[in-house]
């Protein structure tokens, strides 16, 4: 005699403590939630591992946890942003993404409907990208020991041979490129705050950016030198690391850094710098001088590039100071960001 | 962005830069206050010292609410903080303000203390209508600017009879203050020959609070608006008028203040607050009448009086110039902490503080121009 298995309330249903007790009712959250949502043959088999091919070349490896608040916001929601800020962690190294692991501390009390709904939108990230979440893991803690949801991932990639891409690797006279507008991420999630409505709506710019960095790879080689997805304290952060790492500076003119106009205008009136605002779908780009017009050029090709920029230059600084010229027609520092400019961005 | 970046035109700055350095008199030096720390922020963020000629400078004031909040009123705030029926609503800047024995409000947020960050003083009021349980307190600091939204939460709360809504009042203002650094000048060479005026505080008291700068003082002063053009463009005005040996209030932020300000705001001000005797500010030492408190009407609201709050001054770290730096007598870099021991992540003095703070400003936007400087005037010599 069978017992009869009611189907999971996505729609007015509750996690419990139950979910996490390693039961029935565990076993059923796993399966009409992530397996429904992720669906592909390595969950299928039901082991707390995935057995992979080894690669050629080498293997690239990063971690990441998501805790942002809100869990949903214009243009995105912590599932998708979760997917693509673990593939572009791989993909800044030149590597193409291949495996994503997910790990979910969901609060007592958490809407299941809104849990579906962030892993469907994680299945659908990880399917449109062509990156598989093929291991997971699900707790649960007492109400009030987490805020809703948060998600660990680690994601694996493969490195061609021949490629090396790292933060030390700026030299003077390199070009220094981005990808697109700034700031749009973090606006997006001040936007959705308590009390903070701008009338217009600004989207996150989150996705995964392994398409474009192949296409770079393809145009630029081994003229490419440092990658970086400038997320939490924005371009400036990422600046800032690198001209330490390669203990270089760097001159930026300000005019040529794209921003959209209603982003500058919500960081005007929130007292930001979009420079040091995060975003999820951009990235910056250091190459040898010879091939800047090249690797603009196949920036610019691809749907994810259309706004790219050359923004500066490297130059010789043992003080690491990057330097900018002011719209206004002024010198300043782009320091690192001290403080927090935002809380729980990603 | 309509109606900003007109104010910002690299075209327009060129042009009025070509103006200043034609018109000032080689012979002499100009040296200009800027009051407020959103001039200090703007001059700093646009570079507009690199627009401006060598004998032209720029001498940042104590314009800051956050700088100027002596380590003493920190101390009572966490003091509150710590009450575990309280909730402590603050503006983000004031977090990370160092108080006595290398506390901050941060660090007892850390701790435990209910401290929550706004954006208004009605954020503030909302919350205590929400959270009946919670002694809801707001710790209010500004000048003139942020004074009469104080002033009008206040009177919400009395209207809506709440009570578990009160303000821990450190609202300072503009005018004594410029006087109190006037009145303190001593030394010839770095008296100020011109003061760059309040914006947003002007739009409330308007332009005549600051007449008794020119009538007994003599000298100009000119309000300006917070964009870098405006402050370049007050800048020739002020070298106007020290060419043409005048010295006048003129009003070059005329889009938004006028003579006598903002009669409303005035009012809501005035009916909610008093003068106190006498204030302490970080730099300027205790100044008569230059701060306020709830008035007798609104005493229930007074969260001095509802909490028994009795503030003991409290020492500066005795190597900060922070004072000196608050007064013009000194620059950032005068200090031995600038840069070393004292940095916006370790900061050991208000002024590396807020982004509006002379230290934080010059760290953040212009530390790279010390070494060149040096360096030309080691050549000059």
């Amino acid at each position: 005699m069978k017992p009869v298995r009611r189907k999971l309330d996505t729609r007015n249903g509750r996690v419990d403590l139950s979910h996490g007790s390693g039961g029935r009712a565990m076993a059923q959250l796993i399966a009409d939630i992530f397996h429904d949502a992720f669906d592909n043959d390595w969950l299928r088999r039901n082991d707390d591992q995935a057995t992979l091919d080894a690669q050629e070349g080498r293997l690239v490896m990063t971690t990441d946890g998501y805790v942002v608040s809100p869990l949903f916001f214009p243009g995105g929601d912590i599932g998708s942003l979760s997917v693509h800020g673990t593939i572009n962690d791989i993909a800044m190294a030149g590597a193409t993404p291949k495996y994503l692991s997910a790990s979910f501390i969901i609060e007592e009390g958490f809407a299941l409907g809104d849990l579906k709904r962030i892993a469907q939108s994680m299945g659908d990230a990880s399917r449109a990208a062509g990156v598989p979440i093929v291991t997971g893991d699900t707790k649960v803690v007492e109400r009030g020991k987490a805020d809703g949801v948060f998600i660990s991932t680690a994601g694996v990639g493969v490195l061609p041979d021949g490629l090396s891409l790292s933060s030390d690797g700026a030299r003077p006279g390199d070009a220094v490129l981005v990808s697109g507008s700034m700031g749009d991420h973090g606006v997006a999630i001040m936007s959705r705050r308590e009390n903070l409505e701008f009338g217009v709506e600004i989207l996150s710019d989150s996705a995964a950016l392994h398409g474009l960095t192949a296409a770079m790879i393809g145009a630029a080689g081994g003229a490419l030198r440092v990658m970086r997805d400038p997320t939490r304290g924005g371009l400036a952060a990422a600046l800032n690391e690198i001209a330490h790492q390669s203990n270089v500076g760097f001159t930026i003119n300000e005019e040529l850094i794209p921003v959209k106009p209603q982003v500058a205008a919500a960081c005007e009136f929130l007292g930001l710098d979009p420079l040091y605002v995060a975003n999820e779908g951009k990235l910056m780009a250091i190459c040898a001088p010879q091939a800047t017009e090249t690797l603009l050029n196949a920036m610019r090709a691809h749907p994810l590039g259309r706004e790219a920029a050359l923004i500066g230059h490297v130059v010789e600084d043992e003080r690491n100071f990057v330097e900018m010229t002011t719209r206004f027609g002024g010198g300043r520092i782009v320091d690192w960001l001290s403080g927090e400019q935002l809380p729980r961005i990603c | 962005m309509r109606y900003v970046d007109e104010y910002r035109d690299p075209e327009l700055a060129k042009g009025v830069a070509a103006r200043i350095a034609a018109e000032v008199d080689a012979a002499r030096h100009y040296r200009f206050m800027e009051f407020c720390g959103g001039h200090t922020h703007a001059i700093s963020r646009y570079g507009v010292e690199d627009m401006l000629p060598r004998n032209v400078a720029m001498i940042h004031g104590p314009g800051c609410p956050v700088c100027v909040l002596p380590v003493g009123r920190i101390d009572d705030a966490i003091r509150l903080a710590s009450d575990p029926r309280v909730t402590l609503c603050t503006y983000a800047d004031l977090m990370r303000v160092p108080a006595s024995r290398g506390a901050s409000l941060l660090k007892a947020r850390a701790a435990g203390a209910d401290i929550r960050m706004v954006y208004s003083t009605l954020d503030a009021l909302r919350i205590a209508e929400a959270e009946p349980e919670r002694e809801v307190v707001f710790l209010a600091i500004g000048f003139e600017t942020t004074t009469p939204p104080t002033a009008l939460a206040i009177k919400q709360a009395k209207a809506k009879a709440l009570r578990n809504f009160s303000v821990f009042c450190n609202h300072v203002l503009t005018p004594v203050a410029m006087r109190a650094i006037l009145a303190g000048e001593s030394d010839e060479a770095t008296a100020l020959d011109g003061i760059v005026g309040p914006a947003h505080v002007s739009t409330v008291i308007g332009a005549r609070p600051y007449e008794f700068v020119a009538n007994e003082y003599g000298k100009p002063v000119v309000i300006s608006g917070f964009e870098p053009l405006d402050v370049m463009q007050s800048i020739l005005m002020l070298v106007r008028q020290i060419n043409e040996g005048r010295c006048a209030v003129e009003n070059q932020y005329v889009r938004a203040v006028t003579h006598d300000g903002n009669a409303r705001a005035q009012r809501e001000m005035d009916d909610v607050f008093e003068l106190q005797e006498s204030f302490e500010w970080r730099g300027l030492g205790m100044v008569p009448h230059s701060a306020l408190r709830l008035a007798e009407a609104f005493a229930a609201f007074d969260a001095e009086k509802r909490f028994g709050i009795h503030t003991v001054a409290a020492a500066d770290n005795p190597a900060c110039e922070c004072g000196a730096i608050l007064r013009g007598a000194k620059k950032p870099t005068d200090c031995k902490l600038f840069g070393t021991l004292c940095s916006p992540e370790t900061p050991m003095g208000s002024c590396m503080v807020s982004s509006e703070g002379s230290c934080a400003a010059h760290y953040a936007y212009g530390r790279f121009r010390d070494r060149s400087r040096a360096r030309m005037e080691r050549a000059a010599s």
